[in-house]
């Protein structure tokens, strides 16, 4: 399956003007866990929160919606957030844990929970984890190579970071500056060549721009634990949602995206067989 | 009283999967005689003995009525080492220590499946350090992992093994789960563990995504991330190989990850 397994997809964004104004596209990330802070359904959550450069983001655990409210919004970088799930557990004491993970570490999470080699009473406190879709990441140099070198535009000036339309796309208070998502490739970190997941398949609760109009996210909804609190989310008003078949465009783009990634990259996993390179999947 | 104690793991099977099949393996494993576990104990600390204990919720039932352990200087009072369907090896063994080595080779002779159990007996861990000239043996300078000794079946890593995979480990060997131990037994041949195998085997190889799992499972704090890489220290590094080991670019195990998820 192109998607990995689901139970529902629908398209969807926060109610929350306050979230709607801050997030990349729907606000689905904010307001799932801020909505299972609320309910405590979690009692803190790994965030890829700012950092001490604009644009680089440094793991965190929030503590409140405000600090979650902070994460807000798509970083084309690394935030290592999976090492900070110990600190969360051990310096916060947090009993339930939640986390916004990328399906690489979406897939270092779920691999810790079934095979706890060393990760002593951690796995079983990650209570849920929010997957977003991923294309390929960037190593924070070449994030500023399109930004300075290619646009011209100093980093504290951008205000947000968009990948779509085939463009990568940057906003400053005055101006929309893009550059073809081509003059980006060469520069995405290698390990995401291997990577065959696109829409973070082992998340509980999966979500990303793709399929839906502006202001929207896609929602994929995959294991009990995910459905449950997306739907309570949904029920208590946090959420609207959308049928994904009266959205334009729909499933098809997602499926098509998805599928490409799987394709291309299964092509960079058999040549490095082919070279004898170590692959793990 | 299996299906609690799975339940407690998180080990249940994808619950659609009927309730029929759920007791047939519950009665399976009632019908079949307890396994005998030893726990031997060579160049160790107890830490990993004291992690199977730290299974406070399920240890008396595990203890009671799924396992008989038959040998152990710590828990059972007994000097002859009996014959054993599991023998848990605590420790490195040391090159200069003629009972060491006979204890080894005595285990590998009475015991159905050797488990090389924590990362001391796995990779030698912290004891790769060791360089003799120390009272009241200073010739006592060489210790090895001890696959490097006797034919080790599974190895569990980890300074200590957390006491879930302990746990999860034993209740797969009763069940005769061996999917979920074919990683135990890759593990085996990985015994020259260093926190620099993230560098050589993951960034080196154009594999590391930058997730900071190997970071997060660092039992030293010896692992940082800088720049999106695991940056060692290497002052602080034991050996104990449990960071490349939780990688997910090292082993990728899909199938078992999709079960416990119901994916």
């Amino acid at each position: 399956m192109v998607l990995g397994t689901y139970k529902e997809i629908v398209s969807a964004r926060s109610t929350d003007k306050q979230i709607q104004n801050i997030a990349q596209d729907g606000g689905i990330v904010s307001a799932l866990l801020s909505f299972a802070l609320d309910e405590k359904i979690i009692e803190g959550a790994v965030v890829a929160g700012p950092g001490d450069d604009f644009w680089k983001p440094k793991p965190m655990v929030a503590m409140s919606s405000d600090e979650i409210l902070a994460a807000a919004g798509t970083k084309y970088t690394f935030s290592p957030n999976v090492w900070m799930l110990k600190e969360a557990v051990r310096q916060y004491g947090l009993e339930k844990v939640g986390t916004v993970a990328i399906p690489c570490q979406t897939m270092g999470i779920r691999k810790t929970q079934s095979y706890p080699f060393g990760v002593r009473f951690l796995a079983d406190k990650i209570k849920l984890v929010v997957g977003i879709y991923c294309m390929e990441n960037f190593p924070f140099e070449s994030l500023r190579t399109f930004i300075s070198e290619k646009m011209g535009v100093s980093p504290e000036l951008v205000e947000k970071m968009d990948i779509g339309k085939g463009k990568f796309w940057v906003y400053t208070q005055d101006d929309v500056l893009s550059i073809p998502l081509k003059e980006t490739h060469g520069y995405e970190q290698n390990g995401c060549n291997v990577c065959l997941d696109y829409v973070a398949e082992l998340a509980d609760v999966s979500t990303g721009s793709v399929g839906s109009p502006d202001g929207w996210s896609t929602v994929i909804t995959r294991t009990d634990a995910g459905d449950t609190v997306f739907k309570q989310a949904v029920e208590a008003g946090a959420i609207e949602t959308k049928s994904i078949e009266d959205v334009k465009p729909g499933l098809g783009l997602l499926q098509k995206l998805s599928g490409d990634k799987k394709t291309k990259n299964q092509k960079t996993i058999d040549e490095r067989k082919a070279m004898g390179l170590p692959v793990p999947f | 009283m299996l299906a609690r104690i799975k339940e407690f793991l998180g080990m249940e099977t994808k619950p659609t999967e009927e309730i029929g099949a759920e007791e047939e393996v519950e009665k399976v494993a009632e019908e079949k005689p307890k396994p005998r576990i030893g726990y031997i104990h060579l160049s160790g600390c107890t830490g990993d003995g004291m992690s199977l204990t730290e299974n406070y919720d399920i240890l008396a039932e595990l203890l009671t009525n799924m396992v008989d352990i038959v040998y152990g200087q710590t828990l059972v009072d007994l000097w002859e080492m009996p014959e054993m369907d599991i023998a848990l090896v605590e420790g490195s063994c040391c090159l200069q220590d003629e009972h060491s080595l006979h204890e080894l080779k005595e285990v590998r002779e009475k015991a159905g499946l050797v488990v090389a159990f924590g990362s001391c007996a796995a990779t030698g861990c912290f004891t790769r350090y060791s360089r003799g000239g120390q009272q009241a043996q200073p010739a006592h300078e060489s210790f090895v992992p001890i696959a490097d000794l006797v034919k080790v079946d599974l190895a569990i890593p980890g300074c200590p093994p957390s006491p879930e995979i302990i746990a999860k480990t034993v209740v797969a060997a009763i069940n005769g789960d061996m999917d979920y131990l074919q990683p135990m037994m890759d593990l085996v041949g990985y015994t020259e563990a260093c926190g620099c195998d993230l560098q050589l085997k993951v960034v080196n190889q154009a594999l590391c995504i930058g997730c900071g799992t190997c970071a997060m499972s660092c039992q030293t704090r010896a692992l940082s991330m800088t720049n999106g890489r695991p940056e060692l220290n290497e002052d602080r590094c034991i050996k104990c190989g449990i960071c490349y080991t939780q990688c997910p670019r090292s082993w990728w195990p899909e199938e078992r990850i999709k079960q416990d998820l119901g994916l």
